[in-house]
């Protein structure tokens, strides 16, 4: 399963987004955030009390199933009153929820996260960011392991040479990927894939912004 | 026609480079002063293109600096500050101005740095820019477009013959010298039989291979490089070695034991050349290269 990886913002960043309204509606994630633990009841209940004691009114709150899914609006419709007396929804969500709720509901939004990547759980608890929809897929030359994300730099010939005991120079808590590929390819007595050379790469697969439409039958 | 640089490589020599740093500003004093202390001792100078990720006087400018002051300069160009279009350009305004060697680096990552909110390119690596460089050497670009005028380049690239681990490093290698490299300048080396088991290996390559030596100046700083340094291993031997040098003299100890590295690899023919990187200590290269009885 992939979830949204959120990361609330500092609480001075969040005021000075809120500088100058006074009376807020806070919105919860009952998915990525609630799992993550960044914007699910318990988080919300937080901010709430939070707000309160730096002079916000809080009008209400609540936290929807799925924020970026299209009926956020009529699940949101309940609270219409208290949304309305409210001079901005802080979202608690991923930017999607943000961008999803500001779009139906034509009020102010304040996101309270900064969304991180899209993680894929690898292990209780643990996510990591394997896949960045680059529009040029590399990973079958790699052993299925994606080095455009998991390299710090994108690096599709091999590691730089900042790569020290299987980590990252810019953090030895994060593997070096080109470690884990050399491993997977040795396994798999391919690593004849790794020695090749590859050209620079079209960083343009899907110009961004990113659109598709399912074609008409 | 071959860089001045490109001939001490062909010629057999035991080919010397070092390397220049450019400054935090615009006062190319001590820059100057470096190039001129070294410029008749050494084959080439290395530029650096900011070091570490630290916003510097360019390297093409420090590389003209050190054109136009009579020394054989080599242009250090990391992939991390420019996509394929600037790299491209830099490299037709240094050939244009008699700036022929050039070693492609990837980069360090811009965390690493002083300006660490900046985006890191990366739209090539090391490997890649060296195809670029021979694919312009042919008269293209790299979108297969004809050029206008010569490019011409002496093309080198690196290697840390003491990482761990080392197989992915060789194929990284490896793809480099397929993609160009004339010469590899190595991470620092300190241990020779590990070095010596490196260039076992590595003579098979139609490269020339300049052992980097880092200058010690202190038992300190050699431990600080152990921890923080990819790749880098002084020995302890060489660390008690430093820490035995009495009080205000370590770096006469380090110009001693880097002098005593040069002359065992020139006297051993254990590779082709040797790198000196004094960091911060430029001025004390002639008495390296005194100790090691190069001059």
């Amino acid at each position: 399963m992939i979830r949204s990886i959120t990361r609330q913002k500092p609480m001075n960043e969040i005021e000075h987004l809120l500088d100058g309204m006074d009376r807020i509606f806070i919105i919860g994630c009952g998915t990525c955030t609630t799992m993550t633990r960044t914007g699910g009841a318990e988080q919300v209940a937080a901010m709430s009390e939070d707000l309160s004691s730096r002079g916000k009114v809080i009008t209400g709150t609540t936290v929807v199933p799925v924020a970026c899914d299209n009926l956020t609006a009529d699940i949101l419709s309940e609270y219409g009153s208290r949304m309305n007396q409210a001079d901005a929804l802080l979202v608690m969500s991923c930017a999607y929820g943000v961008q999803t709720i500001g779009s139906q509901l034509g009020q102010m939004v304040v996101p309270a996260q900064n969304t991180l990547f899209i993680g894929k759980e690898n292990a209780a608890g643990q996510f990591n960011e394997s896949c960045t929809q680059c529009g040029t897929c590399v990973i079958g030359e790699t052993g299925g392991i994606c080095p455009v994300t998991a390299c710090h730099k994108g690096l599709v010939n091999g590691p730089c040479g900042g790569t020290n005991n299987g980590k990252c120079e810019i953090d030895s808590n994060k593997d070096c990927v080109w470690t884990l590929i050399y491993n997977r390819l040795k396994e798999l007595g391919r690593l004849d894939v790794m020695r090749t050379y590859k050209k620079p790469r079209n960083h343009l697969g899907e110009p961004s912004p990113g659109k598709f439409d399912i074609p008409a039958d | 026609m071959p860089s001045a640089f490109k001939k001490a490589l062909d010629s057999g020599k035991f080919v010397v480079t070092s390397e220049v740093a450019p400054s935090k500003g615009t006062n190319l004093e001590k820059m100057a002063h470096h190039v001129e202390l070294l410029k008749d001792k050494v084959d080439a100078m290395n530029v650096t293109d900011h070091q570490s990720s630290v916003m510097r006087f360019p390297s093409l400018g420090g590389a003209l600096l050190v054109k136009e002051n009579g020394g054989e300069p080599i242009l250090q160009m990391t992939c991390r500050d420019r996509n394929r279009l600037a790299l491209q350009s830099d490299l037709m305004m240094a050939s244009s101005r008699g700036i022929n060697n050039v070693l492609c680096l990837t980069g360090d990552s811009v965390m690493l740095g002083d300006h660490k909110a900046a985006k890191g390119v990366f739209d090539l690596d090391s490997s890649q820019l060296l195809a670029a460089v021979r694919t312009m050497k042919g008269g293209k670009d790299m979108a297969g477009n004809d050029l206008d005028g010569d490019v011409n380049f002496c093309a080198g690239a690196i290697v840390t013959p003491e990482a761990n681990p080392i197989e992915p490093q060789l194929i990284k290698f490896e793809k480099k010298i397929e993609s160009g490299a004339e010469f590899i300048q190595t991470q620092a080396v300190y241990e020779m039989d590990n070095f010596k088991r490196f260039m076992d290996y590595a003579r098979q390559f139609d490269v020339k291979i300049l052992a980097g030596i880092i200058l010690l100046t202190s038992a300190g700083m050699a431990r600080f490089m152990n921890k923080n340094v990819a790749g880098v291993m002084v020995p302890q031997r060489l660390i008690d070695e430093m820490a035995s040098a009495p009080k205000g003299g370590a770096l006469k100890k380090g110009i001693e034991i880097t002098g005593r590295m040069i002359a065992q690899i020139k006297e051993e023919g254990i590779c082709d050349g040797v790198h000196i990187m004094a960091i911060g200590k430029e001025e004390v290269v002639p008495d390296i290269m005194s100790a090691a009885g190069l001059i």
